[in-house]
């Protein structure tokens, strides 16, 4: 057998790679331009409400407790969504309720990332004991559903913002951090990782450089479902009257401030009940299409 | 042999598939993997197709039935089985020829047993449910066929699940539910690639004795050019979905066309310069008295070994064997419960964690799956960086420069791969990288597990000229953990031949291929399939004459 | 068998074990307060002696393992302690809503069990069709809409605008079967919509990743009838994940209920524990809170252990 073909077929097997991408930014417009319409449905909507979030103050007739009129004014001119059960402009409030149920969710779910994340990876890189305990509190923490953990830990520590915020970012990082030592425990089984290991890499650099960034992908999506979560979580216990304490404008508690309207045939709860419902349903939607993207078409 | 096979050139055809296309989905969009291949089958003919991984044999093979897996369609091209157009026949028509008339035979049995059910029920249910015959016939149909195909206990090993059965016993279950109503045509699927060499040989003497015997036609679809030739009387190669070449098997066997056929043949050719006797009076490596395990069992037993300087030690075994166990008990990462591993005559931590750096330079890994041994979020720049930094200091320009030598000395051109990621290389490619990694740590010492298992023979043959240029170049040691004794044959200075934890061989590579062996290694070799398409018969008879086929059927 | 009846005995002992550290952690929860039940419950006009007297009272000068252990005692028994609001004895206050909460949870699992498996399989067995596509966004917008939400709107519609159902399900036990039933169809119907969709995408999930096994496609390379495939091979493999998908939604259910009942004013055991918390009845809340997990701790326990019942593997050991 000559040699000279022996070459050129082992060439030819052996050079399929793709070219190199293209930058990021261009690969992101073209994905997003191929996604599905949910998708899209839902980027807008998280734009639009953080647009409204950060620019609250600039879009508001009057101030967030500001007492403006009669109580429960039909909609009208003055005030568009009518006034809410103490005679507050019902629209302002709505614009000031996305800024703190929104940022409020944002902070907690941060916050819950920052803890189960953490505590999730290291159990998976370290493994051992310190795994066997992280996991085993996680389980006990984990049996008692979160909602009814919430109302107990409530009732103990007294209803302010900082406390619900540690709370709930407590209760929701032990699914955090199942979710992150389960995708580290894949990453950290592979030869790479062992490879890092065998040349004497510290742990640190292992679970930052080696583990981290193959574990981003499901953890991006978890961290949108777990707003959703929050963000439902913190609704329900200010519509229950234990989360987010007045004056301060959220949706959850205008809910259950305004209810009595309902049996009136006006729709008004319903617009910031249906607020909350817009903003998860489209987190929801780009998580389902992220997920899918990265997942390449698996089930 | 010879004469049997003119009468089925001549004969029915049974099987005719023209212009066959078939797509598959990657990403939302549909790439033809399957371009245009007329298969033609006769009654009772038996057709080899070969090709490496992603050649679309096996797509092309379930096209036979009709069936296309989820992500795949049939895109063009026709489809006639025994006068039946398939491309235009209803599911229902298409349900009713599979498993009566066409049956298929899965890679790995294990998975396509359903765990739920006994091993009878699923071989009967095909029968039941096609109203051929009644379960009490098809059980006793069953328990003859487990009798012909070997099994033991023929009479009662149907009624166990398929998790209590060996994966060579299922294989051969899986046949023989293949056969449950005597199809015209059979489907075998890689049967054989899942198991040990010695186990195959088994698995693979009983389909073709039971294909002869029942005179039913098979698509035998494989990428071991050996065992293809053992079975089929007629071979089509495969690549890239199109037709290469197709003969008859002695006439491909002896005289292939195409260059791409010549090379798959070549291929096994490759040969090492054997290094010269150790000339260091220290081994640089020495396994001593090493026992270990996990939890209470131990998976080696009092193992001993030694590693010259330049030399390649092989280490062969099939799995179970304790030859990737003796690989983590060096480099640390399973600490030997008894015994030490000795560097220049220094004993070594048994913990990776207690070794110094420098210890840790020294001994470099090499794996088998390029794939996960890379990290696919770092550039090839990182990858091959990162052990100059971490080891020897370098940064800046000195550690480009040295990063580009490394990407030369493994034939990738530098400005082109070094801001690549792991995912825009191909399988070889991936391999070279890791080389690259473990030399730019200047190692002494390298175990390869398995490197070249996972790859094409083209690619794994590059691979292994590489390493062994490297060796000469910079005079390395190897531990070479491989299952297939080709390789060994091609690379290694000396061998081990490890069983059940333990060294039954050990010596120079070149007595170990010339008798006499150990039983045991004489088996595994004698098991290793030959390119020779009477290698099989011939082997038979000679196991016949010893009486060595009884003593291995039972495992 | 004697290996399954070991594993299946370590896992009812881990469960007794949890239920005990989950009481331990409801009891003890207390102790973090930041100062006094006592001085708590009184507030500012809380002198020395008063607050003396109602630890005594209460039985807080006594070390927290005492306590602990008599309450468990008593919780055994069905002795919950009295509540701080109103001197009752807890168990009283909760039986008649326990029956209650109990009860609309079962009209809503009845109706969604078998409609979220039907409908999940039907998605699973229909993939990538319009209906599967379809499903796919109804239940995402169904999960994420709050339950408070969907409760409005039924209200709105059925009992405001058409005036079928009434908007307040307030039952007494006097209240006779079928009137029961009728009150309790708007929170029923709301707990399943919410439900459903969980369920019906988790049911979809695991019979698609069922139905890749390569058993299936065997089974189906063997010609058998597509109804075969699923019933003889499908089937008794999907016990395990559609047990776990039912029982991991009856759990929510418990949750659930919760805010709906505060919605519709339904007398049950979520109402108790919302009402408890605003006046901050602590002894109230733990017993409700210990009924809440000790539910979700034996539904997931009976999940566990069907699942491994159900496993072939386990069923036969080599």
């Amino acid at each position: 057998m000559s040699d000279s073909i022996d070459t050129t077929a082992a060439q030819t097997a052996d050079a399929l790679p793709p070219p190199p991408k293209q930058g990021r930014l261009s690969t992101a417009w073209r994905e997003l331009k191929k996604a599905p319409l949910s998708a899209k449905f839902g980027l807008l909507v998280i734009f639009g409400y953080v647009f409204v979030a950060l620019f609250a103050p600039m879009l508001t007739p009057y101030g967030e407790s500001e007492i403006v009129g009669p109580e429960f004014e039909p909609w009208g001119e003055g005030f568009v969504l009518g006034t809410d059960n103490l005679g507050r402009d019902m629209l302002t409030r709505l614009l000031y309720g996305a800024r703190n149920t929104i940022g409020i969710a944002f902070v907690t779910t941060c916050l819950a990332f920052l803890i189960g994340g953490v505590a999730g990876i290291l159990a998976a890189a370290l493994s051992g004991w310190v795994d066997q305990v992280l996991s085993r509190l996680v389980d006990i923490l984990m049996a008692i559903p979160a909602l009814i953990f919430a109302l107990l830990l409530l009732t103990i520590f007294g209803t302010s913002i900082p406390t619900l915020i540690v709370i709930i970012a407590v209760l929701d990082s032990t699914r955090v951090f199942r979710l992150a030592r389960a995708v580290s425990l894949n990453v950290v089984v592979m030869d790479f990782v062992e490879a890092a290991r065998l040349r004497g890499e510290r742990i640190t650099w292992i679970t930052i450089r080696e583990v981290l960034p193959n574990i981003m992908p499901p953890l991006v999506a978890e961290f949108g479902l777990r707003f959703c979560f929050v963000f439902l979580t913190i609704a329900a216990l200010s519509f229950l009257g234990l989360g987010i304490q007045p004056p301060t404008a959220d949706w959850g508690s205008m809910v259950r401030d305004n209810a009595t309207l309902i049996t009136y045939g006006d729709v008004t709860p319903l617009l910031p009940a249906g607020a909350i419902a817009l903003l998860t349903v489209g987190v929801n939607f780009v998580v389902d299409w992220f997920l899918h993207k990265t997942s390449g078409l698996r089930e | 042999m010879s004469a049997k096979k003119k009468d089925k050139a001549n004969g029915e055809v049974l099987l005719e598939m023209h212009g066959l296309r078939i797509d598959g989905q990657a990403e939302d969009e549909w790439h033809e993997i399957v371009k245009g291949i007329d298969i033609i089958l006769h009654r009772g003919e038996v057709l080899g197709l070969i090709g490496e991984s992603g050649a679309g044999k096996s797509t092309a093979g379930l096209a036979a039935m009709g069936f296309a897996r989820p992500g795949c369609r049939i895109s063009g091209g026709s489809i006639v089985f025994d006068g039946i157009d398939l491309m235009s026949a209803s599911e229902e028509e298409k349900r009713k020829l599979r498993g009566v008339r066409i049956a298929y035979v899965a890679q790995s049995a294990a998975a396509a047993f359903n765990p739920a059910h006994k091993l009878i029920e699923q071989f009967c249910e095909t029968p039941v449910e096609h109203g051929k015959s009644s379960k009490a016939q098809a059980e006793a149909d069953a328990k003859d066929l487990y009798k012909r195909l070997l099994l033991p206990d023929p009479d009662h090993i149907g009624f166990r699940y398929p998790h209590q059965v060996s994966g060579g016993q299922l294989q051969r279950a899986m046949t023989a539910m293949a056969l449950s109503c005597r199809p015209d045509l059979i489907i075998f699927d890689e049967p054989t690639t899942a198991l040990d060499v010695t186990t195959q040989i088994e698995v693979l003497v009983t389909i073709r004795d039971i294909v002869r015997q029942f005179n039913a036609a098979a698509i035998y679809i494989t990428h071991d050019l050996a065992v293809v030739a053992q079975m089929a009387d007629r071979i089509m190669v495969l690549r890239y979905g199109e037709l290469d070449e197709q003969a008859d098997t002695e006439k491909m066997m002896s005289d292939p066309q195409q260059d791409y056929t010549k090379t798959l043949w070549a291929v096994r050719s490759f040969q090492k310069q054997p290094a010269g006797a150790p000339t260091d009076p220290t081994p640089l490596i020495k396994v001593d008295h090493v026992t270990a395990g996990y939890g209470p069992v131990n998976v080696l037993h009092d193992i001993s070994f030694e590693i010259h300087r330049g030399q390649t030690v092989g280490v062969v075994g099939e799995s179970g064997s304790g030859k990737s166990t003796a690989a983590r008990v060096i480099t640390g990462l399973l600490p030997p419960k008894q015994g030490q591993v000795l560097v220049n005559g220094e004993a070594l931590p048994g913990d990776y964690r207690k070794r110094a750096k420098e210890q840790l330079r020294h001994a470099q890994m090499i794996y088998q799956m390029a794939d996960t041994a890379v990290n696919p979020r770092h550039r090839i720049r990182e990858i091959i960086g990162r052990p100059l930094s971490f080891y020897l200091g370098m940064k800046g320009a000195k550690l480009e420069k040295r990063i580009c030598e490394l990407l030369d000395m493994i034939e990738l051109e530098p400005g082109e791969f070094i801001d690549r990621f792991p995912g825009e290389l191909s399988g070889g490619q991936k391999q070279r990288i890791c080389i690259a990694r473990a030399l730019a740590a200047e190692p002494k010492f390298i175990i390869c597990d398995e490197v070249t298992s996972a790859l094409d023979q083209i690619v794994a043959e590059g691979i292994l000229k590489l390493l062994d240029r490297l060796q000469r170049e910079l005079d390395l040691s190897y531990m070479f953990i491989t299952h297939d004794l080709a390789t060994i044959r091609a690379i290694a200075d000396e061998v081990i031949v490890m069983l059940q934890g333990r060294i039954v061989e050990h010596g120079p590579c070149k007595e170990m291929f010339t008798p006499p062996h150990h039983e045991y290694t004489d088996l595994l070799l004698s098991s290793v399939p030959e390119m020779d398409p009477n290698w099989l018969d011939g082997l038979l008879k000679q196991r016949q004459e010893r009486g060595v086929m009884a003593s291995t059927s039972s495992s | 068998m004697l290996n399954l009846v070991k594993v299946v005995a370590q896992r009812l002992a881990l469960g007794l074990l949890v239920l005990f550290a989950v009481s331990m952690i409801i009891f003890l929860g207390v102790e973090l307060l930041p100062g006094d039940l006592c001085q708590e419950i009184q507030g500012q006009g809380a002198t020395k002696e008063t607050v003396a007297a109602c630890r005594k009272e209460l039985g807080l000068d006594l070390p927290p393992v005492t306590r602990y252990v008599s309450w468990l005692g008593g919780v055994v028994q069905g002795d919950f302690g009295v509540s701080l609001a109103n001197q009752r004895e807890i168990s009283e206050l909760i039986g008649v809503r326990l029956s209650n909460t109990v009860f609309l949870a079962l009209i809503a699992a009845v109706i969604s069990v078998p409609l979220a498996l039907i409908l999940g399989l039907l998605a699973a067995l229909y993939r990538n069709t319009i209906y599967d596509r379809m499903v796919n966004v109804v239940t995402l917008t169904s999960i994420s809409t709050p339950e408070f939400f969907v409760a409005y709107i039924l209200i709105l519609f059925f009992s405001v605008k058409l005036g079928w159902f009434p908007s307040l399900s307030n039952v007494s036990p006097e209240t006779e079967f079928w009137e029961r039933v009728y009150r309790a169809i708007l929170p029923a119907t709301t707990l399943t919509l919410v439900v459903v969709a969980h369920m019906m995408r988790m049911t979809r999930a695991s019979i698609i990743n069922l139905l890749a096994s390569p058993y299936i496609e065997m089974a189906n390379l063997k010609g058998l009838p597509r109804s075969h495939v699923i019933v003889r091979h499908a089937l008794p493999n999907a016990w395990a994940p559609i047990v776990n998908v039912i029982v991991i939604n009856l759990a929510y259910l418990i949750v659930g209920v919760v805010v709906v009942e505060v919605v519709f004013v339904y007398p049950g055991l979520g109402q108790l524990i919302v009402d408890s918390v605003q006046k901050r009845d602590i002894p109230v809340v733990q017993a409700c809170s210990l009924i809440f997990a000790a539910t979700y701790v034996l539904l997931n326990l009976t999940a566990d252990i069907l699942s491994i019942v159900t496993n072939p593997r386990l069923l036969h050991p080599r």
